[in-house]
């Protein structure tokens, strides 16, 4: 049992999800309820901006001043959608959450949905998570049945319906825009802003993009005020908990509600088990494939927004991809580009020629046939990365270019023994 | 040609949505659960539901990692080849299952039975290496468990 207050996790059980039945008896739709009742649109986006709530996709993006850049005025129907999209390496904690307390997400978009007054909201859900989708559409049908979605909610003027999405399965679907593409059925290649989805999103209407993460955090905050959510954190700038997913060579692989701001050393070495015998800490990706290599001399670093920020990193997912000494980083590394080479959506021309020549220099230095001049070239396409049109491409880059500037003297060692020192 | 039954299931979805092309994976994907994958036939059926020609549905066919252009086996594996499943033993186990199944990467076993296709990170890190067939997720892999799988999947189709 973790020593740290669990409210994402406070009903996890076992091999089955908390129901309906229990959610409420725990006081679940509660919030719903009040919102419903005695609070305005501006009344909750206030409370939501009082608590600091960040949003938990990667970017930490204030989730309330993300709901106001909706315009006052802004055509209806509004549409809100839940991002389930979680295809970054590393990353499982929405499946784990849906499949223990699916009705704090239902009860968080019907809160957001409300707040700026969307009619429709869908969950986007990735491929591979069939079993994840099956539950959401179950539990929302209950919810239904329950009175808590549907039409003129609990007696009120609001209505709303919530549809699952699964979808057909690449990476860059996850991108806020790209998925708007792809639930309207075109083909998913990011759209460049302004205009804001907030203001032109889903058929030209006003739709808002959260990560499910961050919606359930929504009715807890409600229900106990701005200042109960600042106080679970550690840190002051990032609120609330996060629940972050530790995998690679440890002992005990999970997913973890922890504090923001819990140590990154605490989360591996106490939370997640320490690493697996024989093993030592090389280095490891803090939150997921599109942040930089983290070393051992930065382990003591909070896991938060700023506090990564301050020392040059990106929290990302809070999905940490532990590696040990035994683990080829250039391999490793290799097999990221792999990754983002395929999944890019081949729309601009430095992600879609780019990724695939750093893969080619990448594949030579790992393969015995790499040469010193291949270090400055790649550094310099590192940097071109950002001349793409989304975010896919520089993510694509951090652990490339943090593998030159923390592991060079491993790449030198490839190019000089002309082999892999690892195999 | 679909069965009544499916077709009708497909058109009420049409009918709910805001715009039928919105529909377009999951009608893909129903009528793939049916014919085994889309060929060309079936994308001009599915087309013809969605109000969209072949080519748009095209450019969302082969965008995605889970719609199917060319016929594939009974039973399709995806085996994740990311970070946290390569760092685990990916490589070696891919090599156990084309060994296994007499079959390259992309390929189709000779019975017919098995496809072999690479995917991306599967969202089982925790239980990594992991594999996805048919929908159903198989984690914590080691050649023991996957020639186990492999043959409950031969004698599952042998008595069907």
């Amino acid at each position: 049992m973790s020593r740290y207050p669990q409210v994402l996790f406070q009903n996890r059980k076992l091999k089955r999800i908390n129901t309906l039945e229990e959610y409420c008896q725990s006081g679940g739709y509660q919030a719903l309820a009040d919102v419903l009742r005695e609070y305005t649109p501006q009344g909750v986006c206030a409370a939501v901006q009082e608590a600091g709530l960040r949003g938990r996709g990667g970017a930490g993006f204030p989730a309330a001043k993300k709901w106001e850049s909706v315009p006052a005025d802004g055509a209806f129907p509004r549409f809100l959608v839940a991002n389930s999209d979680e295809m970054e390496p590393g990353t499982f904690k929405d499946r784990v959450l849906i499949h223990a307390e699916p009705h704090t997400i239902i009860e968080g978009i019907a809160i957001a949905a409300y707040t700026i007054q969307a009619s429709k909201a869908f969950i986007f859900v990735r491929p591979n998570y069939e079993g994840s989708a099956a539950i959401l559409e179950r539990e929302i049908k209950r919810a239904e049945e329950a009175g808590y979605l549907g039409r003129r909610i609990l007696g009120s003027d609001f209505s709303l319906e919530i549809i699952v999405h699964l979808s057909g399965g690449r990476y860059i679907c996850g991108e806020g825009t790209a998925l708007l593409n792809a639930l309207m059925g075109k083909r998913p290649n990011p759209i460049k802003p302004p205009p804001y989805p907030t203001v032109k999103g889903l058929w030209d209407r006003p739709t808002v993009v959260n990560n499910i993460e961050t919606l359930a955090n929504v009715p807890h905050i409600i229900r106990n005020g701005p200042d109960w959510f600042k106080g679970l954190s550690l840190v002051e700038k990032s609120p609330g908990t996060k629940l972050f997913c530790v995998s690679g060579k440890v002992k005990s692989p999970g997913c973890f509600e922890l504090p923001m701001g819990t140590p990154l050393r605490e989360i591996i070495e106490e939370h997640a088990g320490g690493l697996l015998e024989g093993s030592e800490f090389k280095a490891c990706l803090p939150g997921g494939a599109s942040t930089r290599f983290l070393i051992p001399e930065q382990l003591d670093v909070r896991m938060d927004f700023d506090s990564m920020g301050e020392i040059g990193h990106r929290m990302g997912t809070g999905a940490i991809i532990v590696f040990d000494q035994k683990t080829c980083l250039v391999g490793a590394t290799l097999n990221l580009i792999q990754f983002f080479a395929r999944e890019s959506c081949g729309w601009c021309t430095p992600c879609r020629e780019g990724l695939p020549y750093l893969r080619d220099l990448l594949w030579r230095i790992e393969n015995g046939e790499g040469k010193e001049e291949y270090i400055p070239t790649i550094r310099s396409m590192c940097k071109d990365m950002w001349n793409s049109f989304c975010a896919l491409a520089p993510g694509a880059a951090s652990p490339v270019e943090s593998l030159l500037t923390y592991f060079e003297d491993e790449v030198h060692e490839h190019i000089v023994q002309r082999k892999c020192p690892f195999q | 040609m679909l069965p009544a039954e499916i077709k009708e299931t497909l058109l009420q979805r049409i009918a709910h949505a805001i715009h039928p092309r919105e529909q377009a994976i999951d009608v893909m994907t129903i009528m793939q659960s049916h014919y085994g994958y889309m060929s060309d036939e079936a994308m001009e059926e599915a087309g013809g539901l969605l109000d969209m020609t072949p080519l748009e549905l095209e450019e969302l066919a082969t965008f995605y990692n889970f719609i199917y252009r060319r016929p594939v086996g009974r039973y399709v594996l995806h085996i994740c080849d990311s970070t946290v499943c390569w760092m685990n033993g990916h490589e070696s186990l891919l090599q156990h299952l084309c060994t296994l199944l007499q079959v390259e990467m992309g390929g189709t076993s000779p019975d017919g039975l098995f496809t072999l296709l690479p995917v991306c990170c599967l969202g089982y890190c925790d239980h990594s290496p992991a594999m996805i067939i048919n929908q159903v997720i198989y984690g914590d892999l080691t050649r023991e468990k996957i020639d186990s799988v492999i043959h409950k999947l031969r004698e599952q189709a042998h008595a069907s």
